[in-house]
């Protein structure tokens, strides 16, 4: 449970809304085997991991993704080896301490499978995996809110990839991994402590930006629905 | 917000414009210059008609320069154009000096805007050597890969590499394209303007003008590929694949049509080797369509019911990318950037052989309801993802990402 400061801050009291745009870099390395695979998730860049468990939410997909990060996807429908990717699409980048702890995971489950098969030693996949990263640009709107209410009406307003940067990227420059908005809201003291438990509650890691803006416009919905009442 | 940022906003929501226009601001007043080798015809030419007057809109002082060259140019660069895509092509010597000293007569004309833009675009290789006759430029240089360069020809790479490495960035449409450079690779996939001649929609006396112009039956389905009279598009396969099906739909029409670029020299053979392909089935109509025909081609991918582009190398296919806008389900080639946009039973198919697009083309015509629902799913596809405001939205944050060092994270204001 994330803690609750009580003191308010009123430096703090006013949200800054920013706003962010990825753009994809290829780091020129490519993986046709599993071994090859492995060698180049031991060696990649912190930022290029980030990129392949989230940023391909901003990117073009099509409905729901059947495995969650795109290394769960290459094991599944490059390599097809269905067990090494419900092993790597089960990792969850939040519920681990960074991202070095999330690589270990994941080299783990590889040199499991490695060790398992012969095959997957050196079998070639139908498709060669291309290792991305992505330069995120943050940029200010110049909008600030001063009550949480007004996140009621601004939240379904916002772009998604507004949603991102103060939804799931938040987790990433936050020690304590907390969105923006739960850790505005613990200015207020107690206050709000329902509501950030609520926003706490949601699971960014199965959603669309779309669909996870809706939930985070719910939360707040109801929260201030049930004040009034 | 402006009369064109307001039209643009209808089709995309305005949260899409206001985050441009954000993101704008940093590079107000900036100048930037895109180059390429023709006004009309082709992808690179459509998208450059319209991206051009969207960022002037936005605040960028934006403009848009065309080289000139004569045959043997245009020849050299074709070869390059095909051998990139992998075709072993050894170009003469001869030819590549003159490709040479064509950039250096262009880069004599241009060198005072180039060398003073804050950020210059060089779309495709025609004029990649430009960089190397402006040695007092002062901005960032990106080379603009439109091609599918997934496995070019060794010998053509590397006459190429050597002016592309000297640019500060290159941009490829997919991760699949790029080749190793020592500088950043960005990768943008193409996109279209709902809003320009060739996606707008259009009214229903004009889609019978054109119907009645071609002589289609309206009572008889129409499949339909739209694409230069070029190898790689695979026309033949096409109508391979039109007979196939036909064995199963006896009334089945196909328009082949193709716009003629004025860089692209091979067009007139490859349009006669179609021809004899054709034979003389009333069915096959094969069109020359004039550079500036995008209200026909509109016309005739909203009349058909089916749009294939069985293409066998593809930069990103952006003749996919309208007829999805315009709710047709395609027949894509399984490769380059279709694949990013044909996905099976969702949006069309992918095919490998005319076998294949005759299977699918069946499959369709016995599954109207599938038909209608890929066509709800496709133009949302297209709305979400491969509309020119996006495309401009990566071009703007390359620029800032360009401004602001290697880091990745930039933060602003």
């Amino acid at each position: 449970m994330n803690t609750i400061k009580n003191k308010q801050d009123p430096k703090a009291q006013s949200f800054a809304l920013k706003d962010c745009a990825l753009i994809a870099i290829s780091t020129h390395r490519r993986a046709k085997t599993l071994k090859e695979f492995r060698d180049h998730i031991g060696s990649l860049d912190l930022d290029s991991l980030y990129y392949h468990f989230w940023a391909n939410l901003l990117l073009p997909q099509f409905e729901e993704r059947e495995y969650i990060n795109d290394f769960a996807g290459w094991a599944r429908h490059g390599l097809a080896d269905t067990k090494l990717a419900e092993q790597l699409a089960v990792l969850d980048p939040t519920s681990f301490n960074d991202m070095e702890e999330l690589r270990y995971h994941l080299l783990e489950y590889i040199d499991d499978r490695l060790e398992e098969s012969e095959y997957l030693q050196w079998a070639r996949a139908s498709k060669q995996f291309e290792f991305t990263r992505a330069q995120i640009v943050v940029f200010d709107t110049h909008t600030r809110i001063s009550k949480p209410q007004e996140m009621s009406n601004l939240i379904p307003q916002m772009s998604v990839s507004s949603i991102f940067y103060h939804f799931i990227d938040a987790r990433r420059r936050a020690p304590d991994k907390m969105d923006d908005f739960c850790r505005w809201l613990t200015f207020f003291g107690e206050t709000h402590r329902h509501l950030i438990d609520q926003l706490s509650g949601i699971d960014p890691y199965f959603s669309n930006l779309v669909e996870l803006r809706r939930q985070v416009a719910t939360a707040f919905q109801n929260h201030f629905a049930e004040q009034v009442s | 917000m402006t009369a064109m940022l307001d039209c643009y906003a209808a089709v995309t929501g305005e949260d899409v414009i206001r985050h441009l226009q954000q993101l704008a601001e940093p590079l107000k007043g900036k100048s930037v210059v895109h180059v390429n080798s023709t006004r009309v015809g082709g992808g690179v030419a459509e998208i450059l008609e319209k991206l051009v007057p969207l960022a002037r809109e936005l605040g960028l002082d934006t403009r848009w320069e065309v080289i000139s060259g004569d045959s043997e140019f245009y020849q050299c660069t074709k070869s390059f154009h095909n051998s990139i895509q992998g075709d072993r092509i050894t170009i003469p010597e001869t030819l590549l000096n003159h490709f040479l000293e064509v950039n250096e007569q262009n880069a004599n004309h241009l060198r005072n805007v180039l060398e003073e833009a804050d950020f210059v675009f060089i779309h495709d290789p025609q004029p990649v050597a430009l960089l190397k006759f402006c040695s007092k430029r002062k901005g960032k240089w990106i080379w603009r890969c439109h091609i599918d360069a997934s496995h070019p020809y060794r010998g053509t790479w590397r006459f190429l590499d050597r002016y592309i490495r000297d640019y500060d960035a290159s941009i490829f449409s997919l991760s699949q394209f790029v080749q190793l450079l020592p500088h950043p690779a960005y990768i943008i996939p193409p996109s279209i303007d709902p809003l320009s001649d060739k996606n707008v929609d259009l009214p229903q006396d004009e889609l019978e003008a054109v119907r009645t112009r071609f002589e289609l039956n309206p009572e008889a389905p129409l499949i339909t590929q739209i694409s230069r009279f070029d190898r790689f598009k695979d026309p033949i396969g096409v109508i391979k694949a039109y007979k196939l099906a036909k064995q199963y739909i006896p009334n089945l029409q196909l328009v082949l049509a193709g716009g003629t670029a004025t860089d692209d020299p091979e067009g007139e053979v490859v349009f006669n080797e179609v021809a004899v392909a054709a034979g003389d089935d009333p069915n096959i109509k094969l069109l020359q369509l004039p550079p500036d025909a995008h209200r026909t081609i509109n016309a005739l991918q909203r009349l058909s019911d089916i749009v294939l582009q069985k293409s066998t190398k593809e930069g990103f296919g952006l003749t996919v990318t309208e007829a999805l806008w315009k709710g047709k389900p395609v027949i894509g080639g399984d490769t380059g950037g279709i694949r990013l946009q044909v996905i099976n039973f969702h949006t069309g198919f992918l095919v490998n052989t005319p076998e294949g697009a005759a299977l699918r083309i069946r499959y369709l015509f016995n599954q109207k309801q599938k038909m209608q629902e890929m066509g709800i799913k496709s133009k949302e596809f297209v709305r979400e993802n491969f509309l020119l405001t996006r495309q401009l939205r990566e071009h703007l944050t390359l620029m800032v990402s360009l401004q602001h060092g290697a880091g990745d994270r930039i933060e602003l204001g």
